[in-house]
């Protein structure tokens, strides 16, 4: 596509702001254009920033961490924060600190699990049942009826059936999550299908194949992302929820709803075996949702004043 | 208008077979035998062997199904081995507590959702509009049952002012009742009052723009007058939705409540149940939560032709 020259007084209150910078060439036309919007948002920024500082923490988990988060040590028993153990230690003797930053890991890689597959396999099925109408009404049935469940109960129930583990965590929440994602590319493809781009292409005998992924695909991306960003954090919190609950990972591995569960226990004695973990718990989440709103400003013109 | 009604509630029945449908997979979607993994390793085969033909584990699956479904429709969900009972008993015992938590949490919903959205629309881009959505990011951002804890600390705990869990029934001691449920009707209402004002907030922006609102100022009304009288009936409508739709939230974040809380109700049966895997009372629970779910919501639809005359179903 040929770009565009911005106008003028765009073009020079972006001057302003970037000093003439690389962000100042991307113009409103441009593709790249949400980048630039993403960038100017203050709250996008730091959201990212604190979102980028969590993910890299529990990728270098195991450098941090002062102690090994498994390692139980009597004489340590539930020693409020200090220096040597910064969050203090649970019932256990465990390193609190230790156990916060191998928890994201489970946190972040089951959030990231979850929205990719769930991604997919709404995609697919979302473009199949809006592109072809005769597929329609059984997928779409189906999602409605996975949808009116409360989620966290449909998550019990198929943790129940299919026994504790991270594995079985994913498949659970892949099933609970996957019915938005598909409702809403449903949605997207039934009103690209209509637009003439897609028509022509199916005039001069496009595959319907390509023509789901080099026309609708592209073009339902952007609600998609926004989708995606906001489907990680409620499966961070339903992974959490479900720990907590006891129908989740194993009770032995540090995760952060684990954590909470043992936090709760102690209530009454001690208040850092439950503040740390929820605290990480909940500015993974908090920066997760803020970034999704920014994308959805960014990506979307028609939303801005919202 | 009575065509409406009577079509959707015709609609009720495929979705609750959908429904139904799934919950009952669930049991078969186990890896091994459901009788088996009830009774635990130490069961003898005999013993798993009766278990299986007293759930009818030994029938076709179709006649399986349709003997379940068709007991569900009588609310009849079976029999609980472990609690000794039939799972509507125990389900029976426990409604109350969750009802009125989900009614109690869904009027802290409305009375800090709606509030809050009309003063972030009236006051917007001011400090009390930010201050506002930002406690609404954060209401979705806090699990609920992390919100429980935090409470749990501050108010029981640390000043003592409130129990940190129990229930008592309110026909024995409504001043104790009232007190036992106060931190988790907020604790379950929060996140869904955040949801709430988001949305207001942003109904009412797109109400104020109308043209009936610019020709009641211009007729001299009072911009109390205006805000009150046309623009809130009129952004009230969207939220009706949102509020039909976090019943569900509010049913389904009931048991991690009721657990943070220990309250009695449906929501801990089903926790209860799951280190016991038991099968009938999960499945009986989920099904009548759902089921209670797709009705309210149903509710919701009906009520929505009643109260905005702008939406006009066809009979199409």
């Amino acid at each position: 596509m040929a770009t565009v020259k911005a106008t003028p007084s765009l073009a020079a209150e972006t001057e302003k702001r970037d000093g003439g910078g690389v962000l100042s060439r991307i113009g409103p036309t441009s593709r790249w254009y949400w980048v630039r919007k993403l960038l100017e948002n203050p709250m996008a920024v730091v959201s990212g920033t604190i979102l980028l500082l969590l993910v890299l923490s529990a990728i270098f988990a195991p450098l941090l961490a002062p102690a090994d988060p498994t390692f139980l040590d009597p004489v340590k028993r539930l020693l409020p924060p200090s220096r040597s153990a910064w969050m203090g230690t649970d019932d256990v003797g465990r390193d609190i600190y230790s156990r916060v930053l191998y928890g994201g890991r489970v946190s972040i890689m089951i959030g990231v699990v979850v929205m990719l597959a769930s991604a997919f396999l709404g995609t697919l099925l979302g473009m199949i049942s809006g592109y072809y109408s005769s597929f329609d009404t059984v997928i779409m049935r189906t999602m409605d009826g996975l949808m009116a469940f409360p989620s966290i109960l449909l998550a019990i129930a198929i943790m129940v059936a299919l026994g504790s583990g991270a594995a079985n965590v994913c498949l659970a929440l892949v099933i609970v999550y996957t019915p938005a994602i598909a409702r809403l590319v449903r949605s997207s493809t039934l009103v690209l299908k209509q637009q003439q781009y897609v028509e022509s292409a199916r005039s001069i005998g496009l595959r319907d194949r390509d023509i789901l992924r080099r026309y609708i695909f592209p073009n339902a991306l952007s609600p998609l992302i926004v989708q995606c960003t906001f489907v990680s954090a409620f499966a961070i919190i339903a992974e959490a929820s479900l720990s907590f609950l006891g129908a989740g990972v194993n009770p032995e591995t540090p995760t952060w709803g684990n954590m909470l569960r043992d936090g709760q226990r102690l209530i009454q004695r001690a208040w850092w075996p439950a503040i740390f973990p929820g605290t990480a718990l909940v500015l993974l989440v908090l920066s997760l949702n803020l970034l999704g709103d920014a994308l959805r400003d960014a990506l979307d013109p028609r939303g801005r004043d919202r | 208008m009575t065509a409406y009604i009577v079509r959707r509630l015709v609609m009720l029945i495929p979705v609750l077979l959908i429904v139904g449908t799934i919950v009952f997979s669930l049991m078969h979607i186990t890896p091994g035998d459901p009788a088996a993994v009830m009774l635990g390793q130490s069961a003898k085969p005999e013993q798993i062997e009766q278990l299986r033909d007293q759930m009818g584990l030994n029938e076709p699956l179709p006649k399986q199904f349709i003997e379940w479904f068709g007991g569900v429709l009588h609310l009849d969900f079976g029999e609980s081995i472990f609690l000794g009972m039939p799972v509507t008993e125990a389900i029976k015992d426990r409604v109350e507590p969750t009802l009125l938590l989900t009614i109690y949490a869904l009027f802290i919903q409305i009375s800090i959702g709606i509030p809050a959205g009309i003063i972030a629309a009236v006051r917007r881009g001011k400090f009390i509009d930010r201050f506002l959505m930002i406690f609404s990011v954060s209401g979705a951002a806090i699990p609920t049952f992390f919100l429980g804890i935090l409470l749990i600390l501050f108010f029981s705990v640390n000043r003592r002012w409130l129990p940190s869990g129990g229930y008592v029934p309110i026909q024995e001691d409504p001043v104790a009742h009232f007190k036992a449920m106060l931190l988790p009707a907020f604790t379950l209402g929060f996140a869904s009052a955040g949801l709430l004002a988001r949305l207001v907030r942003s109904t009412m922006l797109d109400v104020m723009r109308e043209d009936y609102i610019r020709t009641a100022f211009a007729k001299g009304s009072s911009e109390r007058n205006v805000i009150l009288r046309h623009a809130l009936r009129n952004a009230l409508i969207p939220a009706i939705t949102i509020i039909g739709a976090s019943v569900g939230a509010l049913l389904g974040g009931a048991t991690v409540t009721e657990t943070v809380f220990t309250i009695p109700g449906m929501g801990r049966l089903v926790v209860q149940s799951i280190g016991r895997r038991d099968f009938p009372v999960i499945q009986g629970t989920v099904m009548f939560i759902a089921g209670t779910y797709v009705i309210v919501n149903l509710f919701v639809d009906i009520l929505y032709v009643f109260i905005d005359p702008r939406v006009r179903y066809g009979d199409s």
